[in-house]
């Protein structure tokens, strides 16, 4: 499988402003100054291998969307948060406008900034194309009609070209949808979330955003564990710091670097990607997050083997 | 792990040894309540001797952290390891909770007219 992630920002959209633009690039002249960056390749080398991530690039701001390639000919889609627009307007470079796509979509829950990008999903405009949006959420259908529907949006979701259908699943349940097996687990937030595990040829995939986890409670935590074993992959929600989750944040639906780290260690994960980053943090502060929750992976790692850490921005493609 | 109270007039001081985790953090925070309930003016948690703890005793310690302020009564963690203070920073705890090189700086702060009694000991 191949993971693409076209969203990884929580709860609103975070575009990068012209200050931090601007910020960024005063820093960068000021490294490069007498380094004789006169042509564009001197400069690239320059920005891959004398900056950080964050001051060469940005973790961007599009909110939940992550394509999974699981190898098959059609689309399989976590989320259609703003994210989702990127990854349609990929879509329709890559096949243009003729040649009909079926798309999978499985929706964690329908809070608004994981559903904020189907108003403007190109593929819905499209006669031929197939749209299956599924979810384990009750309130799926209501909320992506309602979305496009007047005083919200102009176009109605009555008069889309594209044939939209609406699937509901049971948790716990494993369905095939494009060529992988999905299952579904119920998740602690507000108004409910689901998350899903992907497999496909002995891989896993989990996709596990809005979800609050209760150290304390350990029944909970060995069910969530276990959702998780052996992934090769998890997408997980640490929007909060630890304290933050346990104490001001406590109820809010988030969870953190720390609960991820020991979730993955609990479940024998082989990659963790730190997901649905908090709107406030700047590329400095999220690329500090990673390098300490790497540190704490190494320090409290139960036996020898390694789990990997990276952090989630719009654009990174992870190979499973 | 192991949990050892030793009362110096108003405060009493709970040592604990080992790993906190998931497993044992209730006992943990039920060690940290009672030694609350003995103490007329304050608690330290002495945690020298541990060199593990788990999101579960982190959120033991904040109970109890909680409950003091609810009984008007000090509440602080003294002798954190280096691992230690990286897990305390890394989840951010360090800024929540109030924390102290020894056992004797976190007495003198919280409640100092318990440090002749400490210093007797």
């Amino acid at each position: 499988m191949q993971v693409t992630f076209w969203g990884t920002r929580g709860s609103l959209p975070t575009p990068l402003d012209g200050r931090a633009v601007r910020s960024k690039l005063v820093n960068a002249l000021v490294k490069g100054a007498g380094k004789g960056l006169d042509t564009p390749e001197k400069a690239e080398a320059f920005c891959q291998n004398e900056l950080s991530f964050a001051e060469s690039s940005t973790f961007g701001g599009n909110s939940s969307c992550v394509q999974i390639d699981t190898g098959g000919p059609d689309y399989l889609v976590c989320d259609l948060g703003s994210g989702a627009r990127e990854l349609s307007l990929a879509a329709l470079d890559k096949h243009g406008p003729d040649k009909p796509q079926t798309y999978n979509v499985l929706v964690s829950h329908v809070h608004w900034d994981h559903i904020m990008g189907f108003p403007l999903f190109v593929p819905a405009y499209i006669p031929g194309n197939t749209i299956r949006i599924h979810s384990c959420h009750a309130k799926l259908e209501q909320a992506i009609r309602g979305q496009n529907h007047e005083p919200c949006f102009p176009v109605e979701f009555t008069s889309l070209p594209a044939k939209i259908e609406f699937i509901t699943l049971e948790p716990e349940k494993p369905y095939e949808i494009a060529g992988a097996t999905v299952t579904g687990m119920k998740q602690l937030h507000g108004n409910d979330s689901y998350g899903y595990r992907i497999e496909k040829d002995g891989k896993a995939v989990i996709y596990t955003t809005d979800s609050e986890h209760k150290p304390e409670d350990a029944a909970e935590m060995h069910r969530a564990a276990d959702f998780f074993r052996d992934a090769d992959l998890v997408i997980f929600d640490s929007m909060y710091s630890l304290a933050e989750s346990i104490s001001v944040k406590e109820d809010w639906g988030h969870s953190s670097n720390v609960l991820g780290v020991e979730l993955c260690h609990m479940a024998g994960a082989r990659q963790l990607v730190l997901f649905h980053h908090e709107p406030v943090y700047d590329d400095e502060k999220i690329e500090g997050i990673l390098a300490e929750t790497i540190r704490f992976e190494e320090i409290t790692r139960p036996g020898d083997v390694p789990l990997k850490v990276v952090t989630a921005y719009d654009g990174l493609v992870i190979d499973v | 792990m192991n949990c050892k109270e030793t009362k110096f007039g108003p405060v009493s001081v709970l040592k604990v040894s080992g790993r906190i985790d998931l497993s044992n953090a209730d006992d943990f925070k039920d060690a940290m309540t009672k030694t609350q309930t003995d103490a007329t003016s304050g608690t330290v948690v002495d945690m020298a001797d541990i060199d593990y703890i788990s999101s579960a005793g982190l959120r033991s310690l904040m109970i109890v952290f909680k409950s003091s302020k609810t009984v008007n009564k000090q509440f602080a963690i003294a002798a954190l390891q280096p691992l230690l203070i990286e897990i305390f920073t890394i989840s951010r705890f360090h800024l929540v909770f109030p924390l102290f090189d020894t056992v004797r700086a976190a007495i003198e702060n919280q409640v100092p007219d318990a440090l002749p009694e400490f210093d007797a000991h």
